[in-house]
């Protein structure tokens, strides 16, 4: 069996992912998760989770590339320079007039 | 010498000598975890023995190296138990359920010591060891669980068993007898321990290897 195992390491903190053990049952992976992520004081409370009971989520489709609807915004850079872009031809055309 | 260097370096020679015994394993153990677990508690037996060979050495005025690696093969004070070379899983887990055990009861005379360094440095070691305990003991249950498993770990006990004996003194035996035939459910036959002071030709071998380099080089070598 293969668990994820997840630590903390200091009170108050989030869990985070460490790695995986790969054990014949729940109490090896206890041993073996002690032995490897908690034995040098590296953690203060471990979490094991079998790899089977871990609901994974892997497709995010994007066809029409909405970024403004993603978590870090679309970039205001590109958009500026255009519009900058825009805006010199609009000058340089008025010049010409 | 007195007793209680004697005493310090009896249990040091035996955690020295399981510790390198144990890392034999390292690289061909069953498997990738068991490997990282079992070279782990090798390397920890290997630091207690440094710390009891450091309480000793202060006493003889010596170093903790000088005592592990510069006495004779034949000054060595380790059971017969530990000095066996046994690599086969099942000897190996039964060798090392049945020290743990005899170490639990010697620790625990230990911890009680009017002598505050014993009973501290004792505390110390049972707070590592209750981790081999509860590693040999899951490899005990597993091994039980089978046909086969409990056919070899019941061989491998009845072999060691003599040698499990002599690594504690007389008064404790039948506490390690009763501790044992609870665990396995049956009884053990009457043996005739093999006593600390005994040395078995594996000792030899082991020193040899143990102390190679450190004979290699001229006396007072810095590392």
């Amino acid at each position: 069996m293969i668990f994820e195992v997840f630590r903390r390491e200091r009170k108050g903190q989030p869990f985070q992912h460490a790695g995986s053990i790969d054990a014949p049952d729940e109490h090896f992976a206890d041993v073996y998760a002690r032995e490897q992520y908690g034995r040098r004081q590296e953690s203060v409370a471990l979490w094991l989770v079998p790899r089977n009971a871990l609901h994974e989520i892997d497709d995010f489709p994007d066809e029409f590339d909405l970024k403004y609807r993603r978590v870090d915004g679309y970039s205001i850079k590109t958009r500026l320079r255009e519009a900058r872009d825009r805006a010199g031809t609009l000058e340089s055309a008025a010049g010409e007039a | 010498m007195s007793d209680r260097s004697d005493l310090l370096l009896a249990i040091a020679d035996d955690e020295l000598f399981l510790g390198w015994r144990n890392s034999e394993w390292t690289g061909i153990a069953p498997f990738l975890e068991e490997d990282v677990a079992f070279s782990s508690i090798a390397q920890n037996e290997i630091g207690h023995a440094r710390a009891l060979y450091e309480l000793a050495a202060r006493e003889l005025d010596t170093t903790a190296d000088e005592l592990a690696f510069d006495r004779d093969a034949d000054e060595y004070r380790c059971a017969p138990l530990v000095q066996l070379r046994r690599l086969e899983w099942a000897r190996t887990i039964a060798r090392h359920w049945l020290y743990e055990t005899a170490d639990e009861i010697r620790l625990a005379i230990l911890k009680a010591s009017d002598d505050s360094e014993i009973a501290g440095i004792a505390s110390k070691i049972d707070r590592e060891e209750a981790y081999h305990r509860m590693h040999a003991e899951m490899w005990v249950e597993r091994l039980l669980a089978t046909g086969e498993g409990r056919a070899r770990f019941n061989d491998a006990v009845d072999e060691l068993w003599p040698y499990a004996l002599g690594v504690l003194d007389d008064a404790l035996r039948p506490e390690l007898r009763e501790r044992v035939e609870e665990r396995l459910g049956r009884k053990l036959p009457d043996a005739e321990p093999v006593p600390r002071g005994r040395h078995e030709t594996e000792l030899r071998q082991l020193w040899e290897e143990m102390t190679m380099v450190r004979r290699s080089a001229p006396t007072g070598a810095r590392w």
